[in-house]
């Protein structure tokens, strides 16, 4: 019976396509509007998952003044020096470790190439904190950070833009009038979470860096990885103490140094992203909405237009239950033609937006189930009126009607 | 032969619509048996009453007054419901303008009370061909009612009225819109259904010619039954 309730709703529907694409668009477009965002959404989300992960896990990031958030954040507040490191190593527990780092954009040449890329003064922690993997080669020894050593490890972009296939490791790179040999190079870690290349970076000793690139002995940044994500606050509140006592700090007067969860800002980007992809999708549920309403005033003016025939239906034996869930159908076997078009352009517009925007195409199976029993429910729920209009005619009325 | 209940039995049966001052009593009191195997023929001028009387034979509407018994059973206490199974059953209809569903083939409107009863598909083919043949539309069981005359969209609708093989066959103006060749064609086939498979017939029409075929002929004026005539000769 219900197969034949099935197969009488689609002979009727085929008896009016256009009407029915036209009905359908209102399904097709709120399906595809939520299949569309929900599924960018998780591409975006987890890409900033990825960088969370790229960017090292648990770390903490000191900066001197009360900057604010974002790269290049700095003030006239003193910068720290490597007493300062070593005071966060000894007095902290709980730590993988500490890692001062002090940046400028320099010109590296090698041969006949050269590239712009940023030179980063660090210690052999700085690998480790930052998450760091060496393709090749080996990081400083403790002796060449104490003697500030003409030795340097190049990121992947740098390898590729200078060296291309030929070995990098041993090979002198001039930096202004500074050169020094090349003793490792790392894998790529792609773009930072704030779109910057983070390949393109030559790295040396801190003191190689003081005297043979800046100039002086300031260092800009302190990262700090903690060994267990749950000590990332009471680590925090110590390097503070630490930090204070060094720089004497009196008990009342504010912090002139900033210390940031690095983990937290990217969760917090992460969550803005699926608030983001909640609210576009609650847009796209609403066109659903909208699509539904569409259905049940076609099926409105598909029951008035229909009433001669219920007369006939109900005259030669239907009863209420069979009128009423042969038009159930018909709005759900609609709805669910819609569903599935839906879908699959959704899918499609998920799939090219994900190529543009340089995220991962995710399509999430819980979704398209969903998508897919919403479109059904709203066939019930928008048909149910109309179906129970059609199976409460009165026969005589109806078969009285031209 | 008396135990078994009459078909249909009305006792002071009155229907009225509206009410207040705008009151319209269509059957203002009547009694009437109709036994099995009858063929009986309607007449009146409109707004006599005899259609709301062939729609509470029909189980299609109640009386709001009086006892109208279908085989022995009071109808005024059955729901829609009720009263469509009571249809399902034992009743076919025939109306004036075939009232068959478009752009649906011939044999899926006659299997169409068939579906509805829930009887399996291979025995519903079966039993729609067999009346398509009964009523002469051999070869054009795959017609819709757009390629078919209105003789043949008659026989269609007069098969799809057969195929559940009633007690009761109630036709309203079953030759209204044809002409006196088709009506002719169309008499003969009901008085043959009345006659080779006792089918109790009921038939509405304005033209004498028609309701000769009839043994019965019922009168209707003003809501009441003016004449009732048995014919001498079957």
């Amino acid at each position: 019976m219900l197969w034949e309730t099935v197969k009488l709703a689609m002979s009727s529907i085929r008896r009016n396509v256009l009407r029915s694409v036209l009905t359908l668009l209102g399904i097709v477009i709120g399906v595809g509007a939520v299949i569309a965002m929900v599924t960018l959404g998780n591409g975006a989300s987890s890409k900033v998952q990825e960088n969370l992960a790229k960017l090292g896990s648990n770390m903490l990031i000191v900066r001197p003044g009360q900057s604010t958030f974002g790269p290049g954040g700095t003030s006239d507040a003193r910068a720290f020096d490597e007493r300062d490191v070593t005071a966060l190593k000894n007095n902290l527990t709980g730590i993988r470790g500490v890692a001062p780092t002090a940046q400028k954009q320099a010109k590296t040449v090698y041969g006949s190439l050269n590239y712009d890329t940023s030179v980063t003064g660090t210690n052999s922690d700085w690998f480790a904190v930052q998450d760091w993997t060496l393709a090749d080669g080996r990081v400083f020894s403790d002796s060449e950070l104490r003697a500030g050593a003409s030795v340097c490890v190049i990121g992947a972009t740098l390898t590729r833009e200078l060296f291309g296939a030929q070995d990098p490791i041993g090979e002198r790179l001039r930096i202004g009038n500074f050169s020094c040999e090349v003793i490792g190079h790392m894998e790529a870690k792609g773009q930072s979470a704030f779109g910057s290349d983070q390949d393109s970076i030559v790295v040396l000793p801190m003191r190689t860096y003081h005297r043979r690139i800046a100039g002086n002995t300031r260092i800009g940044t302190i990262s700090i990885s903690v060994t267990d994500a749950q000590d990332i606050a009471r680590v925090q509140r110590d390097a503070e103490d630490v930090l204070r006592e060094r720089r004497r700090i009196v008990p009342g007067e504010e912090d002139d140094f900033t210390i940031r969860d690095l983990t937290q800002i990217l969760a917090t980007m992460a969550s803005t992203t699926t608030i983001l992809t909640g609210l576009l999708g609650a847009v796209a549920a609403v066109s659903l909405l909208v699509g539904g309403i569409g259905i049940m005033n076609i099926m409105l003016v598909s029951v008035t237009e229909r009433t001669r025939e219920i007369g006939i239906r109900l005259a030669i034996g239907a009863l209420e239950r069979q009128v009423l869930t042969q038009f159930l159908v018909e709005a759900v076997v609609l709805a669910l033609f819609g569903g599935v078009l839906g879908i699959a352009i959704g899918l499609g517009l998920a799939a090219a937006g994900s190529a543009i925007m340089d995220v991962p195409f995710q399509a999430d199976l819980r979704v398209i189930a969903l998508a897919f029993a919403v479109s059904a429910l709203i066939g019930v729920i928008f048909g149910f009126f109309p179906a129970r209009r059609a199976a409460r005619l009165d026969p005589i009325e109806a078969l009285r009607r031209e | 032969m008396s135990t078994e209940p009459p078909l249909v039995s009305f006792t002071g049966v009155t229907r009225s619509y509206g009410e207040g001052g705008g009151l319209v009593r269509a059957l203002a009191g009547v009694d009437l048996t109709i036994g099995r195997g009858e063929f009986i023929a309607i007449m009146g001028p409109s707004g006599s009453g005899k259609s709301t009387a062939m729609n509470i034979i029909g189980c299609l509407d109640r009386p709001t007054g009086g006892s109208f018994r279908f085989l022995g059973q009071e109808v005024n206490n059955l729901d829609q419901d009720q009263r469509a199974l009571l249809r399902r059953n034992f009743i076919g209809f025939v109306f004036q303008g075939f009232n068959l569903l478009n752009r649906t083939t011939a044999i899926e409107n006659v299997e169409l009370p068939l579906i509805y009863r829930g009887t399996p598909r291979r025995e519903r083919r079966e039993r729609a061909m067999e009346a398509l043949h009964r009523v002469g539309l051999k070869g054009r069981e795959h017609h819709t009612p757009g390629e078919l005359s209105g003789g043949q969209q008659q026989r269609v609708a007069i098969a799809r009225a057969i195929v559940t093989d009633p007690l009761l066959l109630l036709a309203d103006e079953p030759t209204g819109n044809l002409d006196t060749q088709r009506s002719q064609e169309i008499m003969e086939l009901i008085a043959r259904l009345n006659t080779e498979r006792g089918i109790t017939v009921v038939m509405v029409t304005h033209e004498p010619d028609m309701a000769a075929h009839a043994h019965r002929i019922i009168h209707f004026l003003d809501g009441r039954i003016a004449s009732d005539q048995q014919k001498a000769a079957a």
